[in-house]
């Protein structure tokens, strides 16, 4: 079925053409000089919800900064026929040549069927999802989030009295796992004794439950709290009203918890960005794939809160540092929850690697269940 | 900060802190909505009430400086809708639970439409009660700190219970939710005693609304209410129009609310969306256990379209 439908605006743009003749139609929908590049940009939620949407916006913003580059935005476009609407007319009213759409559920069907439909924009989509066979003007782009939370639970780790450290995740998929394997490979280099215990809340953003869970993993004892929930303010905030430390995720949650805040793990989408306006610039090609951590810069640290000692400011930089000139968080032996072992003595997966991206299990020393 | 282990009563301890922390918005709409109910017509629309209250609590707040004038600020912006849909169900051939629906849009999209300077900035919260400062457990002094806006929704709910049943205005209520030609016949207003109805309807759930965005989660975002206004709603079928019932009806939702994050953080990992879903299953149970075909609902006034 084709998820597109004829839109009110492309109704009112056919009519604008048929009304002022062709000639003065097109100028109408192209306004922009020939050599500026407008780029379209959707969001799934508020832009400032700081989590994951305002991590696109702050790179949308340092992207309005580049010379002949315009940024058109549009928040709180359901994954549904909507953003395919709101990418054309992206594309048919502001010329956008360039298009990120920034969910999950954006690519498939609506990514995919729009760059068939027009060939000459490019559409770029914030999850690894582009495979051989899609469109070539279609493309992926992420960042290792994971290498940023090992950070932070290197970190939490030299930060914790009671060997506990409390995860509020929303929903068991690859991502969520690897992020709360990486960040307790990250507690566990430094600390052994200390164990993560996870919440999982089953929702994206749901503000009463993810308080709940906040304040059950501190009456059970957790000292420090990160999470991977949509918009972590709520997190951040309950665990600086209990008086316990935090770490951040997504975007800067460093304001919300002016004593409590260790760091926390962000996104640089503004590499990317500034690295496709570039190419485009230029007249080079997309690539259709790309995805990175500290060594390609697309994932940083929230600059180190009050929260944060000595010591473990120390620690994790040098950690980054490594971590930076690639070598592995991944290194055996690793055991997988049921005992069974991941990686025995001496093997270990390479960081940003697709086994790392397949992650379905949840590895010794997580409290806490996938189903 | 030093915690205490407390093992396997960390789930009952939780589900009581649970019970006390959630159920305050419940308790206010399902106070707001049992009165506009007993007086004869539904506002479904208690939902975006909410979420306007919500939001106008945190915007008034955040300008002021005064938490608790963003309290009464919330409960006059949800007066005003309450009056609205009032004014509207007075016209005639209008039906209440559509224009209920439609409010309850209204009132979710005009939130997020004037709530989008407020999302980033942090607004003065309304201060708790200790009243845990008896305990060394640290759990249970958090449990106790207890939110004054719950202890007013118990002092209402008394006081609503008791002039359903013992004031002339109670009486006048009940009256004309039971039997409009009566009301008419003892010289009363139908409209007017609705109209006043659920205007105060209103005013309790915009309080409820602020004390979402003001105490608890306490932070003012798009997805705050996740349609707890709906649920209200629901609780006061389930209450069948008490309003004391609807306070143990409250706590009850808020205690299996907090049942699915206190299970995992025992222990008790598996099966997560099954607790998590622990209110919605309550309700199903509650609504078979207690409906029989052979008789209408009990103590449903019988003005209310959904019984007529």
């Amino acid at each position: 079925m084709s998820a597109f439908t004829l839109s009110r605006r492309s109704l009112l743009k056919s009519a604008a053409i048929g009304a002022l003749g062709a000639t003065s139609g097109i100028s109408l929908i192209r306004p922009a000089r020939a050599e500026s590049l407008t780029i379209g940009i959707v969001y799934v939620g508020p832009r400032d919800d700081f989590g994951w949407n305002q991590a696109h916006a702050v790179a949308a913003a340092a992207l309005k900064q580049v010379p002949d580059v315009t940024v058109v935005e549009e928040e709180n476009v359901p994954e549904t026929a909507a953003c395919a609407q709101s990418m054309e007319s992206m594309i048919s009213l502001d010329g956008a040549k360039l298009i990120f759409a920034t969910s999950f559920g954006y690519y498939s069907p609506f990514v995919v069927d729009l760059a068939k439909k027009y060939p000459e924009v490019q559409f770029r989509h914030a999850a690894p999802l582009w495979k051989e066979g899609d469109p070539v003007n279609a493309g992926s782009y992420f960042g290792q989030l994971d290498q940023a939370h090992y950070i932070d639970g290197i970190a939490a780790g030299l930060s914790t009295k009671s060997n506990k450290i409390g995860f509020v995740a929303a929903k068991p998929i690859g991502t969520v796992l690897l992020n709360i394997n990486s960040f307790t490979l990250g507690v566990k280099k430094v600390n052994p004794a200390a164990t993560v215990q996870v919440i999982f809340t089953g929702e994206w953003s749901m503000p009463v439950r993810e308080a709940e869970a906040a304040n059950a993993l501190v009456d059970a004892g957790c000292d420090v709290l990160t999470c991977h929930v949509d918009g972590p303010k709520v997190v951040i905030e309950t665990a600086e009203g209990r008086g316990v430390k935090s770490c951040g995720h997504n975007a800067s949650q460093a304001p919300l918890a002016p004593k409590g805040f260790i760091t926390g793990a962000e996104y640089k989408w503004e590499t990317i960005y500034k690295d496709y306006a570039a190419k485009l610039a230029k007249g080079e090609a997309l690539p259709n794939f790309i995805g990175g951590g500290f060594d390609k810069d697309f994932v940083q640290n929230t600059p180190y809160g009050a929260g944060a000692t000595p010591e473990a400011i120390a620690a994790a930089d040098a950690a980054r540092a490594e971590v930076k000139a690639g070598k592995p968080i991944f290194v055996g032996p690793i055991k997988k929850q049921d005992g069974s072992v991941l990686l025995g003595e001496g093997q270990s997966f390479v960081n940003s690697s697709a086994e790392l991206n397949a992650t379905d299990y949840l590895i010794e020393g997580v409290i806490g269940s996938i189903t | 900060m030093i915690e205490t282990e407390l093992g396997w009563l960390t789930v009952p301890l939780a589900m009581l802190a649970g019970a006390i922390r959630v159920s305050t918005p419940f308790l206010f709409v399902s106070l707001g909505e049992c009165l506009t109910e007993k007086s004869g017509r539904i506002n479904l629309g208690l939902e975006g009430t909410l979420v306007f209250g919500a939001m106008t609590g945190y915007a008034t707040s955040y300008h002021t400086g005064s938490p608790w004038l963003g309290v009464l600020a919330a409960g006059i912006a949800g007066s005003l809708f309450g009056a609205l849909h009032g004014f509207i169900c007075k016209l005639p051939k209008v039906n209440d639970i559509a224009i209920g629906i439609a409010l309850m849009l209204f009132g979710t999209g005009l939130a997020f439409f004037f709530g989008k300077p407020y999302i980033q900035p942090q607004a003065p919260r309304l201060p708790s009660i200790g009243l845990g400062s008896w305990s060394d457990v640290p759990q249970i002094r958090s449990a106790l700190d207890i939110n004054p806006l719950f202890l007013v929704g118990i002092v209402l709910a008394i006081a609503l219970w008791w002039a359903f049943k013992n004031t002339r205005w109670g009486l006048i209520v009940r009256m004309t939710g039971d039997s409009a030609p009566a009301a008419r016949a003892m010289g009363y207003s139908v409209d007017l005693v609705r109209f006043l109805a659920t205007t105060a309807g209103g005013f309790l759930a915009g309080v409820g609304g602020a004390f979402l965005s003001l105490s608890y989660p306490g932070a003012w975002t798009e997805g705050l209410s996740s349609g707890q206004g709906l649920m209200a709603v629901a609780l006061v079928i389930f209450a069948r129009w008490n309003p004391l019932a609807c306070f143990g009806a409250a706590l009850l939702f808020g205690a299996a609310g907090a049942l699915g994050p206190a299970l995992q953080s025992v222990g008790i990992t598996q099966g997560y969306y099954f607790f998590n879903a622990a209110p919605y299953l309550l309700t199903l149970f509650i609504m078979i256990a207690s409906v029989s075909p052979k008789r209408s609902l009990k103590g449903a006034p019988g003005e209310l379209s959904i019984t007529k």
